[in-house]
């Protein structure tokens, strides 16, 4: 597999497309554990990507991941939009000078650090019931050479038996069972748009 | 959905427009900004506050002389993000610092502490006070810690009258964290919010049932049961409240905080239950506030906050003079 700017541009407008798609549903799925606004949140931050992207034109695989953590950042809001900006920061620095991104390890790599940037400023570990039930898995599945939707659609469901640790849904305890993660389900959306640009 | 706006895409730029042109003798907004900020700024700690918005008067309401000297206004419930908070922050810093008071929430505690490192860049020198006061779901060993709600306007009050008076960031991060430690705050509701991009209530609740311990977003609470009188209701907060105290307080301030649906009438009603219970437990009210502080949109509902006062130089500082939008 390769990966070039170009591939990562679709990706992202991939993402924006499945973000607006299912912006209904993301709410949805924070009503009873959040406060119902995911969607609206992630479609306002792909926005303003979309709308960086147009006037500032970035070529490289880098200077793509900046816009979008720029975006993310500074119109997300809540804990969704520092927590995607600082794994998409991780990844920018990690893609420095990169041309094309050459394997699914290497891949598995960048999201591996952007997983890392989550970590980091969420402090949350895996099974917290967070977005990092979804990008930890799938960082390790690209490092061993492959990802497909079924494995993100199970990484996904999985946090729905989970009781939350972190973030608005923890102060539910046992009650946040049964739920899918709002975060684990946009993050399970970015991840198959990866799988279609890269299949 | 019934409101009165016109595009929800809209709804907090024409809310700040509003707010601004309401009060140009107060405050300003920096253009291009969610910012709201005090018109004269003398040289002192600078304090910056802000949340998402639905929660009117907070934040904005109490930028003023006394209390806060910026106000960052995130979406409806929303946490405001790091490059606003930044421009906050710039704004108000005199060179003395700036304290940030943030409630704790999980995407609060996220975008300021990023903001405070985006300032760093600026040597603009900065200390984060958390305010945890909503007792309702402390017991749970799975939560985020506590949520922060309307006892954050006690804390607003109490080191904004520090800061003007003097006192150095770390003073005031101090005092910060020591108030939020006498400060418990617990809600009910009768009615969730309706968030306007969503449409639709947050949760439902029955024509004749409440929800105690809800958060300031609508966010679940500990128990749902029949709507009870008043007293009853008062009861439940206030004993709730009192047995989270380690040592029950001899003099203490009430806040009886509406949640933006909620008439005075009622409030009244509330506050005259509370203030008889407390006296019942031989506890001597020094400071009483009622009304619309920390809203939560159109929920039906009230908040109770009760403060340690058994140290006067606290209630000196809640009584002092501000001018403010809202205090």
């Amino acid at each position: 597999m390769q990966l070039t700017a170009k591939d990562v541009q679709t990706w992202f407008a991939t993402f924006t497309d499945k973000i607006r798609e299912n912006k209904e549903y993301l709410s949805d799925l924070d009503t009873p554990i959040g406060d119902g606004d995911h969607g609206n949140n992630m479609a306002r931050g792909v926005n303003a990507y979309e709308e960086s992207f147009e006037q500032k034109q970035p070529e490289t695989i880098s200077d793509i991941f900046q816009v979008f953590s720029m975006a993310m950042i500074s119109k997300v809001g809540g804990a969704s939009g520092p927590l995607y900006g600082s794994a998409l920061m991780n990844m920018v620095k990690e893609t420095k000078g990169l041309e094309t991104i050459d394997s699914y390890e290497q891949l598995g790599n960048v999201v591996e650090q952007g997983l890392a940037g989550i970590k980091k400023r969420g402090k949350t570990e895996f099974e917290d019931k967070t977005m990092v039930d979804v990008w930890e898995p799938v960082a390790q599945t690209l490092k061993e050479g492959s990802l497909n939707k079924e494995q993100i659609a199970q990484a996904k469901e999985h946090t729905k038996d989970l009781i939350a640790k972190k973030g608005r849904a923890s102060y539910l305890g046992e009650r946040s069972k049964g739920h899918i993660d709002p975060g684990a389900a946009s993050s399970a959306l970015l991840f198959d748009a990866l799988v279609e640009v890269v299949a | 959905m019934k409101k009165i706006i016109n595009q929800t895409d809209d709804i907090i730029e024409e809310m700040l427009r509003g707010l601004s042109a309401s009060y140009p003798g107060l405050v300003h907004r920096i253009e291009d900004s969610r910012v709201i900020a005090k018109n004269e700024n003398k040289k002192q700690v600078a304090l910056v506050s802000g949340g998402g918005s639905g929660h009117e008067p907070s934040h904005a309401g109490f930028v003023g002389d006394g209390m806060l000297s910026a106000a960052v206004a995130g979406d409806v419930f929303t946490s405001p993000t790091p490059d606003q908070i930044q421009i906050a922050m710039q704004e108000a810093d005199q060179g003395e610092g700036v304290l940030l008071i943030v409630k704790n929430y999980t995407g609060d505690n996220l975008n300021f502490e990023m903001a405070q490192e985006m300032a760093e860049m600026d040597d603009i020198q900065s200390k984060i006070v958390v305010v945890d006061d909503d007792i309702a779901v402390e017991d749970s060993e799975f939560t985020a810690g506590k949520r922060g709600v309307a006892g954050t306007v006690l804390v607003h009050k109490i080191l904004g009258n520090a800061a003007r008076s003097g006192a150095s960031l770390d003073e005031l991060k101090q005092l910060g964290d020591d108030v939020v430690k006498k400060i418990k705050t617990i809600g009910l509701a009768l009615h969730a919010a309706t968030v306007p991009e969503v449409g639709k209530p947050g949760f439902e609740l029955a024509e004749d049932e409440i929800e105690y311990g809800v958060g300031i977003h609508g966010e679940a609470g500990y128990r749902r049961e029949k709507l009870q009188p008043s007293k009853d209701l008062a009861k439940e907060l206030v004993s709730k409240i009192l047995s989270d105290y380690d040592k029950q307080p001899q003099k203490m301030g009430v806040l009886v905080n509406g949640m933006g649906g909620t008439p005075l009438m009622e409030q009244f009603i509330f506050m005259n239950d509370v203030l008889n219970l407390l006296k019942e437990q031989n506890i001597e009210v020094t400071f009483h506030k009622v009304g619309n502080y920390m809203t939560s949109l159109d929920m039906e509902g009230v908040s109770l906050t009760l403060i340690d006062l058994d140290d006067e130089t606290i209630k000196e500082a809640l009584e002092s003079e501000v001018i403010t939008i809202s205090w």
